[in-house]
């Protein structure tokens, strides 16, 4: 099948190539934000774990000397958070916050 | 040489059900799934028998309800297998969602729907109100007049759901064609097989762990709408499809045709050139209507053997010679009146003023010969449009 029809068939057919779900930016659709005070956070990886969405990511933070091991710490992928709020209401040292997003 | 004659295949008296499982036996889907449902059961009663008989090359899957058979012939489509099932009624409203899936998905599933009235009050027996409920869902219909037409239609219906990508349903009447006996030429496995070749989707259009792909996957308001309009325009379009292969299906399986006169795989006319009056009416009951037109001269009968796509232009070129029009249904949308009159309204604007309008045999009262004369005189008297006939 030449490309041209071929891409007119899948089209048709509503086929799409593994990782589509990446375009679809869910961020947009929150409400209220969630806000981590690293101050705060025990690092313990909970939100990390539950969060619906797998927006967040424990990421190794750069330690003051440079030198490893560095505390990890969770990161939020605002591109994609829906807002639903469960990683701070869950949070054991109440580190996360939810502020109003609009 | 001479060429030998060819062999001339036998009629054999068969109950519909019974024709319908040998013709999807020779078929031979890679997937059956059903659940047992009044009047369709012997159908698929027959394809489990088959199996277990070892006369068969399907898997048969056995569902706890029709939701899930549904869903697994969905699936097996979607994987790339011809598939079939068949239901009826309450089954076919419980496959409803399921059905817009299939049809959203592009999948070619075929499906026998064995009509037969809604609850409530429990009824068993033949009318359309199941498959009109559904009639929006982007599935091809096809309406059987006989037991034959049941035969020729499951082949056209896997032909050109497969050609164009889209879910075709073949409508029996209830006991009228599904337990009824009728004479039924099955045709043999090699032309079955010359008309409808193997399913082969091409590579990278299905399921297959090798190919990873979506189908269906979250559409938002910026392209949901534009799927839609696709699918509308395909169905539209497949009416030249079933004009092209209904042709070549007579051609090369040669059963006999279900009616002398004009018969494109879409309507079928039987009568006079320019009518008084004509008949319209989907299923078995046309078969009734053919009897009473034969010993009236002035009487056409026009048979709707696809509702989906709606052949509105060829039933407009056909009717307009008429000067009264009886559309006879066994079916209505409650509170509006019967679902064909108003899709044949709607098709032919002010060409449509001659039109009335009865609704027969709900809950499987007979559609007699006499019914239907009343019918004939009344369609040209001045009084309302929506009458229920052969009330008692």
């Amino acid at each position: 099948m030449p490309r041209n029809s071929r891409h007119e068939n899948n089209k048709k057919l509503n086929l799409t190539a593994p990782g589509s779900s990446l375009k679809n930016r869910t961020g947009t659709w929150r409400t209220a934000r969630p806000k981590t005070d690293y101050r705060a956070c025990l690092a313990c990886g909970l939100c990390a774990k539950i969060c619906p969405e797998g927006c967040i990511i424990m990421a190794a933070a750069k330690s003051r000397t440079g030198k490893t091991p560095a505390k990890a710490r969770p990161v939020t992928d605002y591109a994609y958070c829906k807002g639903c709020g469960l990683c701070a209401a869950e949070c054991p040292a109440k580190a996360i916050k939810m502020v109003k997003d609009y | 040489m001479a060429k030998k004659p060819a062999k001339r295949k036998k009629l054999r008296i068969l109950e519909g059900s019974a024709a319908i499982a040998e013709i999807i036996k020779t078929v031979s889907p890679a997937v059956v799934s059903a659940y047992p449902i009044t009047p369709q059961t012997h159908i698929v009663e027959k394809l489990a028998k088959f199996k277990v008989d070892g006369g068969a090359d399907y898997e048969y899957v056995r569902a706890e309800s029709e939701f899930a058979a549904a869903s697994i012939i969905l699936g097996a489509a979607a994987a790339g297998q011809r598939v079939y099932s068949a239901t009826s009624s309450q089954g076919l409203l419980l496959m409803t969602e399921v059905l817009f899936n299939i049809a959203g998905l592009r999948l070619p599933a075929v499906i026998t729907c064995a009509n037969r009235a809604i609850s409530a009050p429990i009824n068993i027996w033949n009318d359309h109100a199941d498959v009109m409920a559904i009639r929006d869902a982007g599935w091809l219909q096809f309406f059987a007049t006989d037991q034959q037409e049941a035969v020729d239609q499951h082949l056209l219906a896997y032909k050109v759901a497969e050609k164009l990508s889209l879910p075709a349903m073949v409508n029996v009447d209830g006991y009228i064609l599904t337990h009824a006996l009728g004479p039924v030429m099955l045709p043999e496995k090699k032309l079955v097989k010359q008309y409808l070749p193997d399913y082969r989707p091409a590579a990278g259009t299905y399921l297959d762990p090798d190919r990873p792909l979506t189908r269906g996957a979250f559409f938002g308001p910026a392209s949901y709408m534009e799927t839609r309009a696709r699918l509308h325009d395909d169905l539209v379009s497949a009416q030249k499809i079933i004009e092209k292969e209904y042709r070549l299906l007579r051609q090369t399986l040669k059963t006999p045709s279900p009616v002398a006169g004009f018969d494109d795989g879409l309507v079928a006319y039987y009568g006079p050139k320019n009518p008084e009056t004509i008949l319209i009416g989907l299923g078995s009951m046309v078969g009734t209507m053919r009897e009473t037109a034969r010993r009236r001269p002035h009487i056409g009968v026009l048979a709707i053997k696809v509702y989906r796509p709606f052949p509105g232009e060829t039933i407009g070129k056909i009717i307009r010679r008429a000067d009264n029009v009886a559309v006879l249904e066994k079916a209505i949308s409650l509170g509006e009146g019967g679902p064909l009159y108003g899709d044949l309204k709607a098709a032919l604007g002010k060409n449509s003023l001659n039109l009335k309008n009865y609704i027969v045999g709900l809950g499987g009262r007979d559609v007699t010969e006499e019914i239907i004369a009343a019918i004939i005189d009344d369609a040209g008297r001045q009084n309302e449009i929506l009458k229920f006939y052969g009330q008692i």
